[in-house]
């Protein structure tokens, strides 16, 4: 974590610790305004028209799951459609599921050619009069493929289909403007953003927010309660019930600044120099195939060894010191389209360095040395 | 943490060469076990008469140390009582995580090269799954999984 940082949590806990949106004290009033502050720095980073669109949330699941009940339950019924693909993460999955098996709506999925693309034909001709919700991730995190969503969205909209973008990879490794690119719904981590876990983002377009239901209730999310009734809070507070991790909203805020003043072009420009290092490297090694080889990619290197377990050369790897995932990802659609159990999968970003991929390079040699 | 020492040759000889590997016809006994977390997948299938394993067979999808594992146990237990091999499976879940010292009194042998496991946590289920899955034989379950809550082995590792 970049020491800005955690300078900037550190100075948050010492000195202006205390709940937000509450009391009229110096240290309450000043938590609060912070906090907003950091909310504004989100809205900067992504190019969001107003502040109040960005609403906090522990993270992408949260979020995703916030859609799912706010404007999932309240808008999408028996029969209704809802379109997913099959690199999504299974957090943009399982909610989805979860609310078509309570209400009767039904799943569509866009499938993925060998290369991990998704077949943008297929997405067009799951389109029909019950379509009311598409989710698609902006970048596969088992394969890496950037998704052409833009075109995706625009394609939805001219069918009144609203679009809900999972943005857990994209936004670490690319530029994020949400008003070019029209989504309804953007979301993305903290802690993949060089920032601290159990906090992320959802942005959605104030309208629709507007008519979303609140997902959790309790403080901070209501305008008035009686044992009658109870009116909602404004948006972004109806969606933010509780005491919400003020510290890691700052960091937050603090770490988007830290990548904005690196450039966000710029580090997108390096780890396509690193991807492409790395994929040159491996291409010419024996017994080792990429699993996802799409034309548009961010810096993720997915492979498998023959006759190594990944498991088997991820703990190899760790004696090296290098630290890979290993495992289906949280994405078993993309491994069984591959009909691969698990991957090993690299993650470059803007900090990795060219040596350190030799190093990897090297790692996997010995792996397979090892195995001979 | 002896990484090293865990991948040593004879566990990559019984991952190149597996003992006991194929099926069995005619197998009184069996069960399936697999590992959701990482699709570690294998069966076992074993006769079991008048008390003794007179035979035992596996087969499945895994890594090197889950199939070594089961290479091993399936060599080790060939032979022995039912008793014998369940004190086994009992005094090599310890082993693995962490309670029972190879240097200590245990009926283990050789099968104490998976010992530094237990710095692996991560992969203790690996070496586990097929002593898991012999329980299960052993005991009538067809099926289990390493992430049942009522595994009698579940050990509580997180995964996404």
């Amino acid at each position: 974590m970049p020491q800005s940082v955690i300078d900037r949590m550190v100075r948050y806990q010492t000195t202006q610790h205390a709940n937000i949106n509450r009391a009229v004290h110096y240290l309450s009033e000043t938590a609060t305004a912070e906090y907003e502050e950091s909310r504004r720095r989100l809205k900067h980073f992504i190019n969001a028209s107003e502040d109040r669109e960005v609403i906090f949330t522990s993270g992408t699941t949260d979020a995703i799951n916030l859609v799912a009940h706010g404007y999932g339950r309240k808008f999408i019924g028996s029969g209704d459609e809802i379109v997913l693909t099959t690199l999504e993460h299974h957090s943009n999955i399982v909610p989805w599921q979860m609310l078509a098996e309570e209400n009767g709506a039904k799943i569509r999925v866009v499938p993925i050619n060998d290369t991990g693309e998704l077949l943008i034909d297929k997405y067009k001709q799951l389109f029909n009069k019950h379509t009311k919700f598409v989710g698609v991730t902006h970048v596969s995190n088992a394969l890496g493929t950037i998704n052409p969503i833009k075109q995706m969205i625009e394609f939805a909209h001219a069918r009144g289909v609203p679009v809900l973008v999972d943005g857990a990879q994209a936004a670490p490794h690319m530029k994020i403007d949400v008003q070019d690119l029209d989504c309804d719904f953007y979301t993305f981590s903290g802690h993949k953003l060089c920032g601290p876990t159990g906090i992320g983002i959802l942005y959605g377009k104030t309208a629709l927010l507007e008519r979303m239901q609140p997902f959790k209730g309790g403080g901070d999310m209501i305008a008035s309660v009686t044992f009658e009734k109870t009116t909602y809070n404004t948006v972004p507070h109806k969606f933010e019930a509780g005491t919400p991790p003020i510290a890691a909203a700052i960091g937050f805020g603090a770490a988007v600044d830290y990548l904005s003043a690196v450039d966000m072009s710029m580090i997108a420009a390096y780890e396509q120099d690193l991807i492409n290092y790395a994929t040159e490297q491996i291409c010419h090694m024996r017994g080792i195939r990429i699993i996802g080889t799409a034309a548009e990619k961010v810096a993720v290197l997915s492979f498998v060894v023959d006759g190594v377990h990944p498991h088997d050369i991820g703990t190899l790897l760790n004696q090296e010191g290098i630290a890979v995932r290993t495992g289906h990802h949280c994405a078993q659609p993309v491994m069984q389209h591959f009909k691969v159990p698990a991957t090993t999968r690299a993650s470059f970003a803007f900090y990795n360095s060219m040596i350190e991929v030799d190093a990897l390079i090297s790692g996997i040699q010995k792996v397979q040395k090892i195995f001979l | 943490m002896n990484t090293k020492s865990l991948y040593q040759e004879v566990i990559l000889d019984h991952n190149r060469n597996p003992r006991n590997y194929g099926s069995l016809d005619n197998a009184n006994c069996s069960a399936e076990g697999h590992n959701p977390l990482c699709g570690d997948h294998l069966n076992i299938a074993l006769n079991l008469s008048r008390g003794y394993i007179s035979d035992i067979v596996f087969q499945g999808e895994s890594c090197a140390i889950c199939k070594a594992s089961a290479s091993m146990m399936t060599a080790n237990v060939k032979g022995k009582t039912q008793a014998d091999a369940e004190t086994l499976i009992q005094e090599f879940r310890e082993m693995a995580i962490g309670k029972l010292e190879p240097d200590s009194n245990h009926h283990l042998g050789r099968l104490t090269v998976f010992s530094g496991i237990r710095d692996l946590p991560t992969r203790v289920k690996c070496a586990i799954l097929p002593w898991h899955t012999l329980h299960a034989a052993l005991n009538s379950v067809a099926t289990i999984s390493t992430e049942a809550d009522d595994d009698p082995m579940h050990v509580s590792i997180g995964n996404a």
